[in-house]
């Protein structure tokens, strides 16, 4: 079938990128620094360690041998073990993933939910006082630094207010766990408490990521509605008299909504980009913290498991909104 | 070609684009005479422990920090060191996607395509996170930190290079004068880089906004220059621990990373819209 | 009046970026019930900006109505009630064919949701009453299906082969007579009194046009439908107008029964236009000149700047109608009374 075709097109771009990941931190990790074995043996180790180390990880065998041996250990999942907390990082990464799954999840329905209409409103309402507003609104999204938004927003609701917690995921004791996700299993075990206490921990740290989502959202929906506006088609409904919120809702969204979800793809980016800070600054127990984390205490190897890690999930994403934007225009699958 | 003229002109009617102008013009006024205009030029090295987290006052418009040197002084130092990381990360990623958008453009084969999907890898990862693991291997300091974004963003250019160029290949013109015996660098410099020209400053001055942004993370992180160097995203990590009582600690570089990043893109903006209007000018419906 | 439409003296200008154009100049134009009037002009000449002023769709930001009146069935459009004109004229007394038929289905669904759409608020089945109707009504089940087959029968009406198929189709998959027929069909299941199509056959291959021509004129002249279509071209007009209406920038410049227009046209542009006409005899006349700029238009008759016969009078001010035999008006101070092709 043409779709499993275009699908299947789709993927053969997935390994070579993959691959070429590969060879970006694999290069990094080996190439770049004058001593790589010296940066995880750290600052105290004897050169008599260092080259142990050497010839433990099988540094000292020729680059290309190591390469595949990088790979070949990758694919096993073996990312290594973390110098800090001694567990492998794989295991460490996957511990640390439904809470960044989660925050993320709700930061994009967020951005979707409300970005989008305000871009529709934004556009059929060009140059009203609304659209102004909104305009200096979205130029912001872009323009703040998502760690100085995180902590400007604890400094409001959290410190000066106290409507929020200041940080963290939940203080107490998490729900039974179902899926890893708070909400979610609060939800399903009836712990209406938790749930309500997991939402306002959750509030600012969305909040923070979502903002630059959204104003991207925005800005992309109200150029895609502008641009649709012009279309015969939309013309043809004015003329035929079709009521002007079935015009709107249904059709110039629908055709504006089909470079949208291209832009699905660009906004994964800038959530996981933002999700790195965001979770520093709130102490979000996620694979963000553990990367920074990580930096701080020089744990080399963890820092290149979480690179290959966020690489390949963008890889993925971009590949999962390819085939998506295929169903989503027809055009493209009968063509 | 447009004129630099007429760019000019059509760029001093919108008024977002003006204001962006005007807050980069600030950014530069800063960055060059910030010995001038800081109360406490001394302050970026020297240390008054015992003026620590003073509030705003005369003396010090914006407090002082927690080694008790005054804020405002070391964010007008700081300007400096944000238009540097900005002006040369954003520089050399020209220089290098450029030349590469162009060869990759230019030629069809092996060659072309595996340029391609080296960029494509390297715009496959959010910059943030490669710049991080670059940084991180290299160890902060201020060259490392331009280095790594350097390394991250050249394949933005690249790639609206190589757009550029495939697509003006398949204009009319290039072929004929191609035809006619142009030598290949006669084409490139004379034809094709005129016309690539626009796309290139519209990505350069939204590249120096997004730069400045990630750099800004980076020191957050502490990847970027160590102290004392007072770079804006490590001031903001350094006045965490002091909230919500020294607020104006965290809140002024903040402040000066948004306006200087707000001007980039509102100039950009503004930039794309006059040197490419089919894209925005929303069309006024031509009727018999 | 007995009059189905009457147009009198519409006067619409356009911002653009060289100055505010006069578009439309006062114009007047009449359609009787049950006749197919060809409103004919040259490019830019605003053939389409009449008709969609008559329909009410004229771009906001860049259009202005300065004046004048759009009578239809005892009403006047301009000044009635916009939300009453839209639910009870737009789309049900009067329809529209477009120009374009390759954009004018949206093209993320299949040619069913659109025409179904159309059915939902604008069938002869659909209740006429609320003048905001909520955009989320239910389309009850049974006047779905009276409304699809009436679909269905339309769509063998135009030949669309194999309806129930054609209905699940996406609008690329259809060719674009193909397309122009769907949209014949559209506009003729309201059941209106008025048609105003804006060159519906210009974008389509010359075999075809004359088909697709036939086809509308054979379809409302059974169902006793007035028909507006705007053309550049002379030939469609000939092929099925039982009237025509001539323009030139922004003025109408004469109007008479078909036979006439072609047989013994009286204004000076009509007889140019219809001798330039590429002819067997392989010469071409041209009208010399320019077309006017509408920012800064001639004074008067718009054509006295190219006209051999003009005068002082012509530019002093728009010649006033003269009626030469029933139903054939001309604009002119000198109208000339001949046969065709016999141009200097």
């Amino acid at each position: 079938m043409r779709l499993l075709a275009l699908a299947l097109h789709r993927l053969a771009w997935f390994v070579p990128t993959l691959l070429g990941l590969l060879v970006v931190t694999f290069v990094i990790s080996r190439v770049v620094p004058a001593d790589p074995v010296a940066l995880v043996a750290g600052e105290t180790a004897t050169p008599a360690q260092v080259e142990a180390l050497r010839h433990q990880l099988g540094y000292d065998r020729p680059l290309p041998v190591q390469f595949v041996e990088y790979v070949a250990r990758l694919a096993r999942g073996d990312m290594g073990t973390s110098i800090f907390t001694r567990r492998p990082i794989a295991e460490d990464l996957a511990h640390r993933l439904p809470a960044t799954i989660e925050l993320t999840v709700v930061a994009m329905l967020v951005s979707v939910l409300v970005g989008i209409p305000l871009g529709v409103l934004s556009a059929i309402w060009r140059n009203s006082p609304f659209d102004h507003g909104l305009r200096v609104v979205t130029v912001s999204g872009l323009a703040i630094a998502s760690f100085w938004l995180g902590i400007m927003l604890q400094l409001l609701f959290a410190m000066r207010l106290g409507w929020t917690p200041l940080n963290g995921r939940l203080q107490g004791f998490p729900p039974r766990s179902i899926t890893g996700f708070y909400l979610a299993d609060a939800a399903l075990t009836g712990d209406w408490p938790t749930f309500g206490a997991a939402l306002l921990h959750l509030a600012l740290p969305a909040a923070t990521l979502a903002f630059p989502a959204l104003a991207t959202l925005v800005r992309f929906t109200r150029a895609g509605v502008l641009d649709v506006m012009q279309s015969s088609f939309v013309l043809y409904e004015r003329a035929m008299g079709l009521p002007r919120a079935v015009i709107v809702w249904k059709y110039m969204l629908r055709s504006a909504l089909t470079s949208t979800v291209t832009q699905i793809g660009l906004l994964f980016g800038i959530l996981l980009a933002g999700a790195v800070v965001t979770e520093a600054v709130f102490d979000w127990p996620g694979i963000g913290t553990y990367a920074v984390n990580s930096i701080l205490r020089s744990d080399y190897n963890a820092v290149m498991g979480f690179t290959v890690w966020a690489g390949t999930i963008f890889i993925v994403v971009n590949l999962l909104v390819d085939v998506a934007h295929t169903l989503v225009d027809p055009r493209e699958r009968t063509t | 070609m447009k004129t630099v003229g007429f760019v000019l002109t059509r760029l001093a009617r919108d008024r977002s684009a003006l204001f962006g102008l005007v807050l980069i013009a600030a950014l530069l006024v800063t960055a060059l005479l910030a010995p001038i205009l800081a109360t406490h030029p001394e302050d970026v090295f020297e240390l008054h422990p015992a003026e620590r987290l003073r509030g705003p006052s005369a003396a010090h418009w914006l407090g002082t920090d927690r080694m008790g040197a005054d804020v405002y002084s070391r964010l007008l130092f700081g300007a400096r060191i944000t238009i540097l990381i900005g002006v040369i990360a954003v520089g050399a990623s020209l220089m290098v996607g450029v030349p590469v958008g162009l060869v990759a453009g230019y030629y069809h084969g092996w060659l072309s395509d595996a340029l391609m999907r080296v960029s494509d890898v390297f715009l496959a990862v959010p910059q943030v996170v490669l710049a991080i693991a670059i940084a991180q291997t290299l160890g902060p300091s201020l060259p490392n930190v331009i280095l790594a974004l350097s390394a991250t963003y050249w394949p933005w250019f690249a790639r609206v290079v190589y757009a550029e160029t495939r697509a003006l290949q398949k204009e009319v013109f290039v072929e004929s004068t191609a035809a006619l015996g142009a030598s290949p660098w006669r084409l490139t410099v004379l034809h094709v880089l005129p016309n690539i020209a626009s796309p290139i400053i519209v990505r350069a001055s939204i590249g120096m906004g997004f730069t400045i942004l990630t750099a800004a993370a980076l020191g957050f992180l502490g990847l970027g220059p160590p102290p004392p160097t007072p770079e804006w995203g490590r001031t903001i990590a350094e006045s965490r621990e002091f909230l919500p009582d020294a607020w104006w600690y965290a809140t002024a570089p903040g402040l000066a990373i948004f306006l200087t990043v707000m001007g980039f893109n509102l100039l950009g903006d503004g930039l794309r819209d006059v040197l490419d209007p089919r894209l925005r000018r929303a069309r006024i419906a031509r009727d018999d | 009046m007995t009059e189905l439409l009457s147009v009198r003296g519409l006067r619409v200008d356009f911002v653009t970026d060289g100055g505010v154009a006069q578009v439309l100049d006062g114009i007047n134009l009449d359609v009787a019930r049950g006749e197919v009037v060809g409103l004919v002009g040259e490019s830019g000449c605003g053939k389409t900006t009449l008709a969609r002023a008559i329909l009410g769709v004229l771009p906001a930001t860049a259009a202005r109505i300065r004046g004048g009146e759009v009578w239809f069935k005892g009403a006047d459009l301009l000044r009635e009630e916009a939300a009453v004109v839209n639910d009870r004229v737009r789309g049900r007394a009067i329809t529209f064919i477009p120009q374009d038929p390759y954009g004018s289905f949206s093209p993320v669904f299949p040619v069913q949701t659109q025409i179904m759409d159309v059915m939902k608020w604008k069938s002869p089945r659909a209740s006429i009453g609320r003048a905001r109707p909520s955009p989320f009504s239910r389309y009850p089940r049974e006047r779905w299906r009276a409304d699809r087959e009436a679909v269905l029968e339309t769509l063998r009406a135009v030949q669309i082969p194999e309806p129930a198929r054609a209905l699940r189709r996406l609008p690329h998959e259809f060719s674009g007579g193909q397309r122009q027929r769907l949209m014949i069909a559209m506009a003729l299941l309201p059941q209106p009194d008025l048609i105003i199509a804006d060159e519906p056959t210009t974008a389509l291959d010359v075999t075809i046009q004359a088909q697709i021509l036939r086809l509308l004129r054979t379809l409302v002249k059974e169902r006793g439908v007035s028909v507006l279509f705007t053309t550049h071209d002379l030939g469609t007009a000939h092929e099925i107008c039982d009237r025509v209406v001539v323009m030139y920038a922004g003025q109408e410049m004469e109007a008479a029964p078909a036979d006439a227009f072609f047989a013994r046209p009286a204004h000076p542009y009509t007889r140019r236009l219809l001798a330039s006409v590429p002819s067997p005899d392989g010469e071409i006349r041209d009208i010399p000149g320019e077309v006017p700029s509408l920012v800064n238009p001639p004074s008067g008759c718009r054509f006295h700047p190219r006209c051999e016969y003009a005068t002082a009078e012509c530019s002093a001010g728009r010649p006033p109608l003269r009626a030469l035999a029933p139903r054939h008006g001309v604009r002119c101070h000198h109208p000339v009374d001949a046969p065709v092709g016999a141009e200097p």
